[in-house]
């Protein structure tokens, strides 16, 4: 019991790990921005049209089928050790080299989310919207689109959900973020009640996050209803 | 009176299925056309080959003189030029009624922001919708988004207009409304090509009825003749259905 829950272990630890889980809260915001925007500039090359569409479609198709296939761990090692010692953007702060790590394997993940909200809007939209003129960019940026993040909101804050634990991975970097300063103070002192309080830490983050996505499916549920009535 | 809408030929084929077996028609400047037939005879496949929704198998769509089914044509101009209304409206759900008339005169034409609001709003008010702007389609009643979808294509001030079975997705008691604006439309001289299964109406308000059958034009003429002393026994057939049905 007093491995896990020490209350004096428990207080000796929480400052540190609070102070390094800063730096979670840090990445996974910026994480996230980044990776709802390199998201949808996978879907948008995925869903490109026509023979021109073709080179565009593949390189979107092999990114995302590499990018998923990669554990994240791998990816984490390979991005903050390889690209550095490789001499890519040399002096980058560790932090950096996490977020574009997440941003990567995420942006794949969140691409493929995307596109299942891009073929839930009704083909009848995108034919309005071209009887009417428009190209077909601009029928995806004022038609499809817009339709199409609002029905995937609670499956991207579901991969969020996701992305934020997984902050806790680029510690094997050695990045000073929650579990690694946990993890110090757990090997110094034989006790792990610090990488307890890092879990607690991920806990009051994601817990909330979770009953917003049931909250925001019901409400969808309902529109829906309202909808058909 | 010289065509304005040429369609020579017109062969369309889903995979093996032949939807339209070679269709001939002109249309004239302010003609009203009427394609009768029974659903799956082609009519909606015709209107959408002919705003190039649909690219035809063979034979060729011409539009002022112009042949549209040409390599290379600019087909979303083209399309600017040809107004569709569909039998399930398709507003822009998440726009509101004033967006969704003006995105393509915003985003097609070009027109600043308070130019098109200002036109989308003399239109709206003309089919006594003015109210309804700034609402969102869903808090309208089937026949005021049927007609916010007509005002919608009619905004780009079409060169030719296709009504698809616009009041087929319609509670009988909204039809009348939009009916009205296509009766008043064909007043003012616009030129008109119309699916429907609303015999009486096609009798009003065509000035020439086509039967389809199987993707062919069985026969065609002016109403009186069409609905009175149709000649073909596929046509009499079709419209003693219709009259069984009570439709006529």
């Amino acid at each position: 019991m007093e491995t896990f829950f020490s209350g004096f272990h428990f207080r000796e630890s929480f400052p540190l790990v609070w102070d390094g889980f800063q730096t979670n809260l840090k990445m996974m915001f910026v994480a996230e921005i980044l990776v709802l925007i390199w998201g949808l500039v996978i879907v948008v090359m995925r869903v490109a049209p026509g023979r021109l569409g073709l080179p565009l479609r593949i390189i979107a198709i092999a990114y995302v089928d590499l990018f998923r296939g990669v554990p994240l761990i791998v990816l984490v090692i390979l991005v903050g050790f390889g690209l550095p010692i490789a001499g890519v953007f040399p002096g980058l702060d560790l932090f950096w080299w996490g977020v574009i790590a997440l941003t990567l394997a995420y942006g794949a993940y969140v691409a493929e989310v995307y596109r299942s909200g891009i073929r839930s809007v009704h083909p009848s939209q995108v034919a309005a919207a071209r009887s009417l003129g428009l190209s077909h960019t601009k029928t995806m940026r004022f038609v499809v689109l817009p339709q199409a993040v609002r029905n995937v909101v609670p499956a991207l804050m579901n991969d969020f959900v996701s992305l934020q634990k997984d902050t806790a991975l680029v510690s094997v970097i050695g990045l000073a973020e929650g579990l690694q300063n946990a993890n110090v103070y757990a090997g110094n002192n034989l006790n792990s009640t610090s990488v307890i309080g890092v879990a607690l830490c991920f806990i009051v983050i994601t817990i909330p996050m979770t009953r917003l996505v049931d909250w925001l499916l019901v409400r969808d549920d309902r529109r829906r209803q309202a909808g058909f009535a | 009176m010289s065509a304005l809408l040429g369609i020579e030929g017109v062969v369309k084929r889903f995979g093996a299925h032949e939807v339209l077996s070679g269709i001939d028609l002109d249309v004239a400047e302010g003609e009203v056309i009427c394609l009768i037939g029974a659903s799956g005879s082609g009519k909606s496949t015709l209107l959408r080959c002919i705003n190039l929704t649909e690219p035809v198998t063979a034979g060729r769509i011409v539009l002022d003189g112009r042949d549209l089914t040409q390599r290379g044509v600019a087909v979303d101009a083209v399309r600017r030029e040809i107004g569709i209304v569909f039998q399930s409206f398709n507003l822009f759900p998440h726009m509101t009624v004033l967006r969704n008339v003006t995105l393509a005169l915003r985003e097609v034409v070009g027109q600043p922001r308070a130019v098109a609001d200002e036109r989308a709003r003399e239109l709206l008010s003309r089919i006594g919708l003015e109210d309804k702007c700034d609402e969102y389609p869903d808090r309208l009643s089937g026949g005021q988004q049927q007609r916010v979808a007509m005002v919608r294509a009619l905004a780009l001030e079409p060169k030719l207009m296709l009504l698809d079975e616009v009041t087929s997705a319609l509670d009988p008691v909204l039809v009348a409304e939009v009916l009205a604006m296509v009766r008043e439309l064909a007043a003012g001289g616009m030129t008109m090509v119309i699916a429907t299964h609303e015999m009486s109406f096609a009798r009003e308000i065509a000035d020439r009825v086509c039967f389809l059958e199987d993707g062919r034009v069985v026969e065609e003429g002016p109403p009186e003749k069409m609905f009175s002393v149709p000649l073909d026994p596929r046509t009499q057939l079709f419209l003693e259905r219709i009259i069984e049905a009570r439709r006529l």
